[in-house]
């Protein structure tokens, strides 16, 4: 088989991944070798396909062969569709040609089950070893742990590459159990436990030992399904929550379910990927990560799923108006986070330049604070924006209305004078 | 008594831009505008050309790091915006400087700063997006790129792509500005040039053009499909030099075009001088 036919294979099987991120980590030059990461650690972006999504990494799969049967997977065995694998050489020689033409920031490695998880594990470290020591690659690597993999594969996987991922695929034990009865909870958080527990490990060696290999310094993160199942926005923010401060995971990442195949226990074939509740999750998510929140905060057993019309830091603070106006020359780096439409970057430039001169409205548009969301919310010396005049009920109307501009046109509603929003 | 007031001309580099400072001060002048030869002078008030002496040009450098560690690098960065009149608002900074001490530095809404601060972050956004965006094309060893940025990039993209392929000669040229990074074991050099024709690929790179389009093109997910964010994130202005958004006849090889690696390999030689 051609080269550009496994390509156009195994990269169209890889692609339902959802992480394609080379964060978190900082190789410098090293001399003989090939590569380094992004001077910041945020990674770095090589282009956007058609969705929108940025492609950082040669996203692909060593092989698209599959032991299981996994009812929602594209690659699962009783599916006919054309079969390839990659043979180490081929895979690294591809990265780093697309490496030297800065197409990519470097590999995300995942595989079908191929006879096992260990054989196929195997398979993949030979590849990886191959592009670090033969081809001297010093670029990103990220890999997928497959579940049930012997702990002494893990180690030396995570000593090649910088990022590691299980993914857990389900919200529930239940969902898997009825969608891929071959894969267990246990197997999926075993391996887990074990990345959580040698990056710990690693990260104390390294203090002692400068020169300790270093085990998967970018972390781990992981993926799960959204709407293949029942599960509600609370159940899945908990379940985050829960493998951030657990696992110490640096991301967990929502895939919106595209019906790939027709199956009693699964949505309709017709069904639309539930794109806006995915995102709606992602921005649940980040509040949890840089913002302070708390999952218990965002939902309850009252509002079990988010709304769809209001971005989760509106409809929280629309809840808790009591805590508003927040003062912005005085208040702390926390509140300020908790105004809707001021971020990270934001509310440390806010505190950077109070530092040094009075702030008034003029400062903060200029300082590039948007406003339109923001100005409900705070108040500069005291005062409110000039003009603004609203009440509980206007207030949300006038959010509702912001937000419906930036949602796709099925999800926005038309507003009415005579609507009357709760 | 108040200073003169004249039209500076200087020599377009930025120790030059440092010299007009220079002159500025020694000759007790206000220019109020600088610019170089080739955007001519549209004043009536008399020209006075710079000469750029690098003894004075240090001595600048020098008084702007006993004031502020902050000065400077604003200023080198400032230099390679696209801001029109940049020389001018740099000179206000100094002068500002000069007369009030650094304090106002740290107010990036300042009057003096607010220009410049806005252009360098446009500079900041346009230098991440290319660290990504540039595409390189191979040619019997050496790697080729063009871009088209607004801002003089070329200065500051520098370290990153060499240490990045420190052991691969390279060259990056900029359509906009005319100048061409070259780099080869481990020396570097930036240098003018008018024109710049990449040659027709080879049949390895035709085929790692192929190889990207397709994973590019089959890596979208259909039901996903959102042009808009894509526009968000990836403007249409970097993509007339990105492999993935080209035409069929970038993607075919040309066995017979000699002629073009063997003039990239002159121009890298020029680096070892």
């Amino acid at each position: 088989m051609e080269l550009l036919d496994k390509l156009t294979i195994l990269a169209d099987a890889a692609k339902y991944d959802a992480a394609c991120t080379s964060s978190g980590v900082k190789r410098r030059y090293q001399k003989g070798r090939v590569g380094n990461t992004a001077s910041t650690i945020n990674g770095c972006c090589h282009s956007f396909s058609a969705d929108g999504r940025c492609i950082t990494l040669l996203k692909v799969l060593m092989t698209n062969c599959c032991i299981y049967d996994c009812k929602y997977c594209i690659n699962r065995r009783s599916n006919d569709i054309r079969r390839a694998t990659f043979t180490p050489r081929e895979l690294a020689e591809l990265t780093i040609g697309f490496f030297r033409r800065n197409y990519i920031e470097g590999l995300f490695l995942s595989s079908g089950v191929l006879k096992n998880a260990d054989y196929t594990t195997e398979h993949m470290i030979e590849a990886l070893s191959l592009l670090r020591n033969e081809y001297r690659f010093n670029g990103y690597i990220h890999a997928k742990t497959i579940p049930g993999t012997a702990p002494e594969l893990i180690r030396q996987l995570g000593l090649l590459a910088d990022r590691l991922s299980v993914n857990i695929e389900l919200p529930s034990s239940q969902a898997l159990s009825r969608l891929c009865p071959e894969k267990s909870k246990q197997a999926i958080f075993a391996p887990m436990k074990q990345i959580a527990h040698s990056v710990q490990e690693n990260r104390h060696d390294l203090i002692h030992y400068r020169h300790t290999p270093k085990f998967a310094p970018a972390g781990q993160s992981t993926q799960m399904i959204i709407g293949a199942t029942p599960e509600s926005d609370r159940h899945i923010l908990h379940l985050s929550q829960g493998l951030y401060q657990k696992y110490r995971l640096k991301r967990v990442f929502y895939s919106a379910y595209i019906p790939v195949v027709e199956h009693t226990l699964l949505p309709s074939r017709d069904t639309k990927p539930p794109l806006l509740r995915e995102h709606r999750l992602y921005q649940a998510d980040w509040l949890l990560r840089f913002y302070g929140f708390t999952a218990e905060e965002l939902l309850d057993d009252a509002h079990p799923n988010f709304d769809p019309n209001l971005d989760p830091k509106c409809s929280w603070a629309l809840q808790h108006l009591e805590q508003f106006p927040v003062e912005v020359c005085s208040a702390d780096y926390e509140m300020l986070l908790r105004v809707p439409g001021i971020g990270t970057v934001s509310a440390r430039r806010i505190l950077f330049v109070r530092r040094n001169c009075r702030l008034t409205f003029e400062i903060l548009k200029k300082l590039r604070i948007v406003l339109k969301r923001a100005q409900y919310f705070i108040t500069c010396n005291g005062k409110m924006a000039e003009g603004l005049r609203f009440n509980e009920t206007s207030l949300r109307r006038s959010l509702l209305a912001l937000e419906a501009k930036e949602l796709p046109a099925e999800n926005a509603q038309q507003l009415s004078l005579f609507d009357h929003t709760e | 008594m108040a200073w003169t007031e004249l039209c500076y001309e200087y020599d377009g580099s930025f120790n030059g831009l440092l010299c007009c400072i220079f002159d500025s001060y020694t000759r007790r002048e206000t220019p109020v505008s600088i610019r170089t030869a080739e955007q001519g002078q549209l004043s009536l008030k008399p020209v006075h050309t710079v000469e750029t002496v690098a003894s004075h040009a240090k001595r600048i450098t020098k008084s702007l790091q006993a004031r502020t560690p902050r000065a400077l690098p604003l200023i080198q960065k400032a230099y390679l915006t696209c801001l029109p009149d940049k020389e001018l608002y740099i000179y206000r900074l100094v002068q500002k400087l000069y007369r009030e001490g650094p304090s106002f530095l740290k107010n990036p809404t300042d009057p003096v700063v607010y220009p410049l601060h806005t252009a360098v972050r446009h500079l900041a956004g346009e230098l991440e997006k290319l660290r990504g965006f540039i595409r390189f094309s191979e040619f019997d060893g050496i790697y080729a790129a063009e871009i088209e940025p607004k801002n003089r990039v070329l200065p500051a993209l520098r370290s990153h792509f060499c240490s990045r392929f420190a052991d691969q000669p390279f060259l990056i040229y900029d359509r906009t500005h005319r100048e061409i990074l070259l780099y080869a074991n481990g020396r570097w050099k930036i240098s003018p040039l008018d024109s710049f024709t990449m040659a027709r690929p080879g049949k390895t790179e035709a085929a790692y053009r192929k190889l990207w389009k397709t994973f590019y093109d089959t890596i979208a997910i259909r039901e996903r499909n959102n042009p808009r964010c894509q526009r968000t994130h990836l403007p249409l202005r970097y993509r007339a030099v990105m492999t993935e958004f080209q035409n069929e006849s970038f993607f075919q090889s040309k066995e017979e075009s000699a002629s073009a690696p063997s003039d990239m390999r002159h121009l890298i030689a020029g680096t070892d001088q």
